[in-house]
This record gives structure tokens, C-alpha cells and sequence, in this order.
């Protein structure tokens, strides 16, 4: 068996499947949580599609760039997190359509 | 570059991404978020984005992924996991979802045969990933580097305050 080899556009093909799921789980789910995750999935498929042009282009900025992406995640999943906490102690719950406090 | 080793990494990723997006319990969603997070590191190996793989599992796996799970074991109700686990508008959800994917569809179908070719592979006395990222970081990218440490102390400061037990009113 040989399967062909390997080009960008098997990389941007899973990039995007990537996204679609975590597009997906960002819409489909209640827990905010799981949501978060799905961001995450999200910013995971984005990187892959740097990666996938720093090597097309036998660049480095791509990878320098996902650096910087990976950096943002994480600062957003820190504060998004420690929100989730203190909104978990004000109003007991975690579901995105329970939390309606700005909605009338 | 292997095509076995991709069709691996990929069928890790998004099988990991499948359970993320459909398990009920939160605990199982972060443990597929982890095994999605490995594969998506492996590709970058593939890729030769060795720093990058590194980065992945360090930062993403050790750092975000515990936090992740800290965070469910600190706040996680029992009686989440029986009520449904997904929108009332899920229809909406799922045309959203096959709209982006067509429109994805036609970009790659369309963009990918006006993309250049691939440049060739640089001569074989290179110097390495790390290196090399090294040097555009702490020259090019020299600014931006110093505005992502400012973010991150922000993130810092700003996730200590927002999860702080609030004091008894006195």
C-alpha cells in the first residue's frame, strides 16, 4: 500500500476540519467550560494552518507567530477561567443559558 | 515526511476533538481536548516545527490542560452531567457549522491550486528550529515579544483578582 505524499493541503484540509468541530462545539454546547475547549480546538486549528505555511514557504515567521497565538491562549484561558470561578460563586451555575443576568 | 504518521497524528487529532465536543461529562471532554492537543503536537514535529512541539506539550498539556482540570474538579456540579448537554438551538448550531463548511470547502477547492509552490528545502547545514526562532524572536520580533510579556503579567494579575474569595463584609 503507498499513499501519496503529503502536501499543504492535506494540512489545511484537517486545519479546517479542525475548526468546523471546534466551531461546532462553541455553538452546540451549555457547559461554558466545554465551550472554552472548543475556543481552544479553534486556536489549535489556526496554528496548524501557520505551521502549515511556515513550511510551505521554509519560513520561520509562521512558527513565530503561532508563539504568539499559543501566548494568547493562554492568557485568555487564565482570565476566562478565574471568571468562571468567581461567576460560579456568585450565581451557582455553569450553563451559558442560565447565565442571562445583562438579558430582559 | 511520513503519510502514516500524518493520517496517525490527524485521526488522533480529530477523534480527540470528536469526544471534546460530545461527551457529556466535562472530566472525558478535557481528556479529549489532551489526546486532540498530543496529535496536533505530533503534526508539528511533522512539519519540523520542533520548538513548536515542545511549546505544545509544555505550555498547552502540562500548563492549560491542568488548569482546565483543576478548574471542573474546583467547580463542577454533579447534577451538570444529567441535563442536556447541548443547546436548544442546535439546528442553528448545525447549519452555522455546514455553512462555514462549505464555504471552507470552496476556499481550499479554489485557493489551493493558485497557491505557489512549495520552496525547496533550504541547504543541509542549517541551523536548527530552536535557533533559528531564536533569532527572529530576539531581533525582528523583539516588540512584539515584550507586548506578549506585558499580556501575560497582565493575565496574571488579573486572574488572582478576579478568582480571590471575597472578604466578609465588615
Amino acid at each position: 500500500m503507498s499513499l501519496s505524499p503529503i502536501t499543504t493541503g492535506h494540512y489545511l484540509a484537517l486545519s479546517a476540519a479542525l475548526l468546523l468541530l471546534g466551531a461546532l462545539g462553541l455553538l452546540l454546547r451549555r457547559n461554558v467550560i466545554v465551550m472554552l475547549m472548543s475556543v481552544e480546538l479553534i486556536l489549535n486549528a489556526v496554528n496548524l494552518n501557520l505551521i502549515a505555511f511556515s513550511q510551505h514557504w521554509r519560513h520561520t515567521t509562521g512558527q513565530i507567530f503561532a508563539i504568539f497565538v499559543i501566548c494568547v491562549a493562554v492568557a485568555e484561558a487564565a482570565i476566562a477561567l478565574g471568571i468562571l470561578i468567581a461567576l460560579f460563586r456568585n450565581r451557582g451555575t455553569l450553563l451559558s443559558d442560565e447565565i442571562d443576568l445583562l438579558k430582559w | 515526511m511520513d503519510p502514516v504518521f500524518f493520517y496517525l497524528f490527524a485521526l488522533m487529532t480529530l477523534s480527540g476533538a470528536l469526544v471534546t465536543i460530545l461527551r457529556r461529562n466535562p472530566i472525558h471532554c478535557a481528556l479529549g481536548l489532551i489526546f486532540s492537543l498530543l496529535g496536533v503536537a505530533g503534526l508539528f514535529l511533522l512539519a519540523a516545527a520542533e520548538f513548536l512541539f515542545a511549546a505544545q506539550i509544555l505550555l498547552y498539556i502540562g500548563g492549560v490542560m491542568v488548569l482546565f482540570l483543576f478548574v471542573i474538579m474546583l467547580i463542577h456540579l454533579d447534577v451538570h452531567t444529567l441535563l442536556r448537554p447541548y443547546s436548544r438551538l442546535w439546528p442553528l448550531a448545525l447549519a452555522t457549522t455546514l455553512a462555514l463548511a462549505l464555504e471552507l470547502a470552496w476556499l481550499i477547492r479554489h485557493g489551493l491550486p493558485q497557491l505557489p509552490p512549495a520552496r525547496n528545502p533550504l541547504p543541509s547545514p542549517a541551523p536548527g528550529n530552536t535557533e533559528q526562532i531564536a533569532d527572529s524572536l530576539f531581533t525582528t520580533f523583539v516588540l512584539p515579544f515584550e507586548a506578549a510579556s506585558l499580556l501575560l503579567l497582565a493575565a496574571i494579575v488579573g486572574a488572582v483578582w478576579l478568582a480571590r474569595k471575597k472578604e466578609a463584609a465588615s
